[in-house]
């Protein structure tokens, strides 16, 4: 079958079979390979995109199923070829990641958050994690480089601040 | 865990949707997908034809109907799960409902899962069905073009089986709306927030002017093969203040003959302990928050 997928704002005509998950779509038709395939079954997270700005498993989802929404991935948070998304700068920073595996999920999880909520308490960023499963870290360096991010995020909003411009 | 090949149809209409059930051999209707697409990567299902209506608008609503005495809120089968958890009308007439849809699933499977998927579906952890069970929900379906409906407590015949004829597709789930001064309660034991319960209870109760539980509606999910509606406890608790040690006593004769589930993860005395204990805790809850609720809606 032939799909259109609006994948980081542009459209991709691709020709797929109804059993092709959306996530095996991005990873092996769209070479975006930065969804994760983890448990396959909903269960662990890894393979998280935002659709209309939410986060979605894209193992659940067939590819047929995904045209018409804005398709979301971890390849379009980022600014330029080679930069990093605030976010993404947060998770450095902190080091909320060991092995990265679970790392674009939680990135967009949390974009999808500080969108919609730019003062999350701890208990809103571990509950809009908790459908994201990470085995090295524990959590603690992820739940702050969230909270790293938004208070970053919420300084940018301040106007009596000027941003700092990187050369 | 790749699923087995299947064709795809997106019909844009109920109607439309029905007759290709009617005429497709081993079809099945997928909606939010979050249930029967794991079940397909597992190839535990293997449906060869897929019939999708996540995207027919007649099937996503939700509205209050009828007059103050015997409302209901009609919620449309392919309602998404993330849709009622924020809906106002949900909130205010159907607190039960509200105060559970955030134990089911997480966000992400909430933002595609749908209303009818999980009644369809028929977990006996299924948070859904435990509220449609214990508020004496009814669910509508189409089959070819007649209509039925029928209570949820008959609605579900064992664990993920229903009385859903093959053909027919869930349209709707109608909930009963309680008058005033009514308060809810629920709780649940999992290995982690979110994940299947090893045991779970809701509860609702509405008080008269003195305090006293003029209607209860009390259920046990996840311990029994379909969600249990303890009417006898219910029946024997109105007109009193439901009292710590008269709820456990009757929850725990209601449960003695009852046939409980047992898997690794916890066992049948387990359940059968953690349910009288969440079902105690349930109704204290529901009987607080109704005590707070200080006047007629």
């Amino acid at each position: 079958m032939r799909v259109e997928l609006t994948v980081n704002g542009a459209i991709h005509a691709v020709d797929v079979e109804p059993r092709l998950s959306l996530l095996d779509c991005l990873r092996d038709k769209l070479l975006l390979t930065g969804a994760h395939a983890g448990c396959e079954h909903g269960v662990c997270g890894a393979c998280t995109v935002l659709i209309d700005g939410t986060p979605v498993r894209s193992c659940l989802m067939f590819a047929v199923q995904a045209d018409g929404y804005a398709i979301t991935t971890i390849e379009g948070l980022s600014p330029g070829p080679g930069e990093l998304s605030l976010i993404q700068d947060a998770f450095c920073e902190t080091h909320g990641m060991q092995c990265g595996y679970c790392t674009p999920a939680m990135i967009l999880t949390a974009h999808a958050l500080l969108a919609g909520n730019p003062t999350p308490t701890r208990a809103e960023i571990v509950e809009a994690i908790s459908g994201n499963i990470c085995r090295c870290t524990g959590y603690a360096q992820i739940v702050e480089a969230i909270a790293l991010a938004a208070e970053r995020m919420r300084g940018l909003n301040q106007p009596a601040i000027a941003p700092v411009s990187r050369p | 865990m790749k699923p087995a090949a299947f064709d795809y149809a997106r019909p844009s209409s109920l109607d439309e949707a029905c007759a290709l059930l009617a005429q497709s051999e081993d079809a099945r209707i997928i909606a939010g997908g979050q249930t029967l697409v794991p079940l397909m990567a597992m190839r535990l299902a293997r449906p060869k034809h897929l019939i999708d209506i996540a995207r027919i608008g007649d099937l996503a609503f939700i509205r209050k109907e009828g007059e103050a005495q015997g409302s209901v809120v009609m919620i449309g089968a392919a309602t998404r799960q993330c849709v009622v958890e924020r809906d106002p009308t949900v909130r205010a007439e159907l607190p039960l409902l509200a105060k559970v849809t955030p134990f089911v699933g997480h966000a992400p499977t909430r933002a595609r899962g749908t209303i009818g998927g999980s009644l369809a579906n028929a977990d006996p952890a299924a948070e859904i069905a435990l509220v449609a069970v214990t508020l004496g929900a009814t669910l509508h379906w189409r089959e070819g073009t007649s209509t039925a409906e029928v209570p949820a407590a008959d609605f579900f015949i064992g664990p993920m089986t229903t009385i859903l004829p093959p053909t027919a597709c869930l349209t709707a789930v109608r909930f009963p709306i309680w008058e005033a001064r009514i308060g809810v309660g629920f709780h649940e034991v999992n290995a982690r927030k979110s994940d299947f319960a090893f045991a779970s209870a809701a509860a609702q109760v509405a008080l008269d002017e003195n305090g006293l539980c003029r209607r209860i509606a009390l259920g046990i999910g996840a311990v029994t093969p379909v969600p249990l509606r303890l009417d006898a406890v219910a029946r024997s608790l109105v007109g009193t203040r439901a009292e710590e040690g008269d709820v456990r006593d009757a929850v725990r004769a209601a449960l003695a003959d009852v046939e409980i589930l047992t898997d690794l993860h916890a066992s049948t005395a387990y359940r059968r302990r953690v349910a009288v204990t969440l079902a105690v805790r349930a109704l204290a809850d529901a009987r607080a928050a109704a005590q707070r609720e200080p006047h007629a809606r």
